[in-house]
């Protein structure tokens, strides 16, 4: 093997093996900061000495073996400064500490609540969305700083910045390492469930930038997503967003065009759609719907991208059933954005006509000025109606909304065609084969 | 990127051996930790080729010719669908393999193709477009 073949190889281990290797040692020494220095520090003894030495044949055995030393080194020390400290005559609270024939024992216990309460320390809500997005990343996606920077296009320091401020503010807030119960169980799933969502989606349709979408970013999510269904497995809405994600990733290849731009759900050749994740995802919402009668917000909106995903045509989807669908989740969790989509769907099902009635509501709604897709809908459902002029301004106002120069390309094309030659299409004709149902 | 991991066949395999339970356990495992880590897609055993045949194509000919086939190392009794980071992301997980058959036995691994693959042969984007064109063609006269 040679050096750069080693340290590939040692870079997959790390991925592999990372996640519980931090979840064990953040279990012995009570902080995740320290816990990831020293698996770091694992790491480096590893590209030090495995060049040489060649990889040894159990590679995670070794790091956490590595580590743990490292780990009792620590608690030593920190037990013989307490001692000191005894000594000087402080009165220190008796802290349990391990002695080391325990640690062995508890490091090796169940890996899975250990990573389940990694989990939930990386998503803990003393901490910004953006500290857990780049924590969630960093300790249980194994991402590096470069590669978390890439992916948000951000400067690498920055998420450097936010991972140590992150830890630091763990420490300061004395965040308890473990699985929160009850009512505050709920509450934490979702907020775990909303930062890798919210990760695919990033990757799904990218928010600034060059390129439209990011599909490593959504095999990162999707990853995260199905090691939380199995840490989690009873969780209905887990499945429900596994589920979600699942669908939509099945439809990367067909979501860009051989020049990089966006093709919209209902012009996508449906051929491309994979169908193995397809039925993944299919069959994680069956779970999800068998584990609860009543449907949460992922499950509704896998529900949702499940109706398409049946669709052998576009023209073949069912759109009241889509609208009712939207209907449902817009009085489960009642947002402007959810609004937009169900407006779509009513047009889809009923006409244009009633889709504007619902969408020019929406335009006085003080979130969604900034939000491109409201004059991108409004413009698409002008066009339908024939009014060419007024669809024109709106494609003109969504692409200047837009901070994806793909996506800008299009709506700016779509004004063109506005002015240019209006299509004789019969106004208000029903469910016709293109509109930008995007996203969910 | 997503990995096509093909298990050999042996002797045994294609004799149509069953795995013992403690294999099948051992097995059992391994999947379930595959699953867990998020990276399984899908996966299954095969029967041996005898139950199997193979179509032959030569010009416009079809054979069909019915297993079982010689070369059993060749023949591929499984396989998994991983979706990983790196080859030796692929390599490290299939190290942690228990050995899939009570004799010595391989483990071939194969990356999927992806869309982007294609791109070197339809650098403009052409072959693509045509298939587009098609389905338009297709729908219009449906319509």
């Amino acid at each position: 093997m040679t050096a750069s073949e080693t340290h590939r190889a040692i870079h997959a281990v790390w991925r592999i093996e990372s996640a519980r290797l931090i979840a064990g040692l953040t279990r012995l020494v009570r902080d995740v900061g320290l816990a990831e220095e020293l698996a770091q520090d694992a790491l480096v003894a590893a590209l030090e000495q495995w060049p040489k030495s060649g990889v040894p044949d159990n590679p995670g055995a070794w790091l956490m073996a590595s580590a743990k030393h490292r780990a009792i080194d620590q608690l030593r020390r920190k037990q013989r400064l307490e001692r000191k400290h005894e000594e000087l005559g402080h009165e220190l609270e008796t802290q349990q500490a391990l002695s080391v024939q325990d640690l062995d024992a508890a490091i090796d216990d169940s890996v899975g609540d250990d990573l389940l309460r990694l989990v939930f320390i990386s998503c803990h809500p003393v901490l910004s969305t953006e500290a857990r997005v780049a924590l969630t990343l960093r300790l249980l996606g194994g991402l590096t700083t470069e590669e978390i920077a890439r992916a948000f296009l951000v400067p690498e320091p920055t998420v450097a910045q936010r991972i140590v401020r992150a830890k630091r503010t763990l420490a300061e807030a004395h965040v308890p390492f473990e699985v929160p119960r009850g009512p505050e169980l709920e509450a934490r799933v979702s907020s775990v469930l909303e930062v890798i969502y919210l990760v695919f989606n990033e990757g799904y349709s990218a928010t600034a930038g060059d390129d439209w979408v990011r599909p490593a970013l959504c095999e990162d999510a999707l990853r995260l997503g199905r090691i939380l269904a199995g840490l989690v497995p009873e969780e209905p809405e887990v499945h429900g967003l596994v589920a979600l994600m699942e669908i939509q990733a099945s439809r990367l290849r067909a979501r860009v065009g051989p020049s990089g731009e966006p093709i919209l759900l209902l012009d996508q050749n449906r051929a491309l759609w994979d169908q193995l994740l397809i039925r993944r995802g299919l069959s994680a919402l069956a779970r999800a719907e068998t584990l609860s009668p009543e449907r949460g917000p992922y499950t509704f909106q896998a529900a949702i991208a499940a109706c398409h995903a049946r669709a052998r045509t576009a023209e073949q989807t069912d759109w009241p059933l889509i609208a009712a669908l939207y209907t449902g989740l817009a009085q489960l969790s009642p947002s402007p954005v959810i609004e937009l989509n169900r407006a779509m769907a009513l047009s889809m099902a009923f006409g244009p006509a009633i889709g504007l009635q619902l969408v020019d509501e929406l335009t006085e709604e003080p979130s969604l000025q900034g939000y491109h897709l409201l004059p991108s809908v409004r413009g698409d459902l002008l066009f339908k109606l024939g009014r060419y002029d007024e669809a024109r301004g709106e494609f003109e106002r969504a692409a200047s909304l837009t901070r994806n120069a793909r996506e800008k390309g299009v709506l700016l094309e779509r004004a063109a065609a506005c002015a240019r030659d209006p299509l004789p299409q019969p106004p208000s004709s029903p469910p016709e084969g293109k509109a930008p149902t995007r996203r969910r | 990127m997503k990995f096509m991991v093909l298990v050999k066949a042996t002797k045994e395999s294609e004799a149509g051996t069953m795995p013992s339970e403690e294999m099948l356990t051992a097995m059992m495992k391994y999947n379930e930790e595959l699953v867990k880590a998020g990276i399984m897609l899908a996966g299954e055993g095969l029967h041996p080729s005898s139950k199997g045949a193979r179509i032959r194509f030569s010009g416009p000919k079809r054979t069909v010719i019915d297993g079982p086939f010689a070369e059993t190392k060749e023949l591929v009794a499984g396989f998994w669908l991983w979706q990983v980071k790196s080859k030796e992301e692929a390599i490290e997980w299939l190290k942690r393999c228990p050995n899939p058959m009570n004799e010595d036995s391989e483990i071939e691994l194969r990356q999927v193709f992806d869309a982007e693959d294609f791109a070197a042969s339809d650098p403009t984007g052409e072959v693509r477009r045509k298939e587009e064109e098609l389905r338009a063609l297709t729908e219009s006269r449906r319509g």
